[in-house]
């Protein structure tokens, strides 16, 4: 066999086996955007009575809580990265992570210094390796976030929001994330955390309703302090679950990609191989004939 | 009789039941307290403890909610805890 047959044969090969892992991937990704999906889904209906309920607090009530007002200078502010643990899933953390970039930037731009929070290896990793320093971070399971997870998150944020920025503590968090779209699309997404923007599922009260009258037990205040971080968590949760939908989706599609490439390189090199193959035997035919030629007139 | 109540019992998760009921009772940090048809609106801690849930037959539900709240609005009515569980 010539050189260069083998050569290609070789790369042939090395596609083949390629192709075997990022569609094995490609699967596995397809089978658990369902269950992320699934997931997103199931929490939807904490997610949505505690909005409805912070909201009615916010609405009908007026306590001052630390919580909900806006501080009268923002020295410090924190920006919490969700990441994937793996790579190979396309743009999905550098997306989000260049997202984040222009966040800081925008912050910087208002005399704000910028914390960061870490979640997940890559984002980690991405500090790490330009040696800039983070706050605090989490690895591991990104993409099955436990509650867990989220609470830990939620109170680490918390109390870096409830010190003064002096200390070391924030006065505003803001979360960016991949936020799940469709199978095709996630979107970077930047929400800001604290102080609270209720933003989704308010419903304005029209002219002429009357609002009905909360009753808190024992009294607002304590009912504030115990919501939001109850809040704050929900939508860490949900910023987590939404990540996790995305970062398997974005994997299918880079992996579907990288199959459907390493197919056209099989076709192309198999191509080129059976030419190579051609022209070996047609090459071997002409020695072979000359040398019958040459013996021939030798004789003659 | 005033229309029944609509009970969700929700946990971080998932949501753990829901469905029509005539007495909702549940422990918040005060005490346990029962909540009937025609309510008024309400925001309250949860202390930890069972949610009891009259359905309309008479038949009961129970349900473990810990570390939550307890919000009524209009009948509707929402067990909302980061852990709950049917017992």
């Amino acid at each position: 066999m010539g050189a260069q047959l083998r050569v290609y044969r070789q790369k042939i090969k090395s596609a083949q086996t390629t192709k075997k892992i990022t569609r094995a991937m490609e699967l596995i990704s397809a089978s658990r955007i369902q269950k992320a999906q699934a997931r997103v889904a199931a929490s939807t209906p904490y997610s949505r009575a505690i909005t409805r309920a912070v909201s009615a607090v916010a609405t009908y009530s007026n306590v001052d809580h630390v919580l909900t007002t806006e501080p009268e200078t923002i020295e410090r502010a924190a920006i919490v990265i969700f990441s994937s643990d793996r790579g190979l899933a396309g743009a999905f953390s550098s997306q989000v992570l260049r997202e984040a970039e222009e966040l800081a930037e925008l912050l910087r731009g208002q005399g704000k210094e910028v914390a960061y929070f870490l979640v997940g290896r890559k984002a980690t990793a991405y500090f790490n390796f330009r040696k800039r320093a983070s706050e605090k971070t989490w690895t591991g399971g990104t993409d099955q976030p436990q509650f867990e997870s989220a609470r830990e998150i939620g109170e680490v944020l918390l109390e870096s929001f409830l010190r003064d920025a002096g200390d070391g503590g924030v006065d505003e968090i803001h979360l960016v994330y991949n936020r799940f779209v469709s199978m095709v699309t996630q979107t970077p997404q930047v929400v800001r955390l604290l102080p609270l923007e209720v933003v989704e599922g308010v419903e304005e009260p029209e002219a002429g309703d009357i609002l009905p009258l909360y009753e808190f037990e024992p009294d607002a205040a304590t009912v504030l302090d115990g919501l939001l971080p109850v809040y704050i968590e929900s939508r860490i949760f949900n910023a987590m679950l939404q990540s996790a939908a995305s970062e398997h989706a974005a994997r299918q599609k880079a992996m579907k990609s990288a199959s459907d490439n390493a197919d056209k390189l099989i076709t192309d090199y198999t191509r080129l191989a059976n030419n190579a193959r051609q022209s070996e035997i047609t090459q071997q035919i002409s020695e072979i004939v000359g040398g019958a030629d040459a013996l021939a007139s030798a004789k003659s | 009789m005033a229309a029944p109540l609509n009970v969700s019992v929700v946990s971080a998760d998932h949501e753990v039941w829901s469905g029509e009921a005539t007495q909702v009772i549940a422990r918040t940090t005060e005490g346990e307290i029962g909540i009937l048809a025609g309510h008024e609106p309400m925001l309250a801690i949860l202390g930890a403890g069972e949610v009891r849930v009259t359905l309309p037959g008479g038949d009961k539900v129970h349900a473990h909610a810990a570390d939550g709240f307890l919000s009524v609005d209009n009948n509707l009515v929402m067990v909302v805890a980061s852990k709950a569980e049917l017992v």
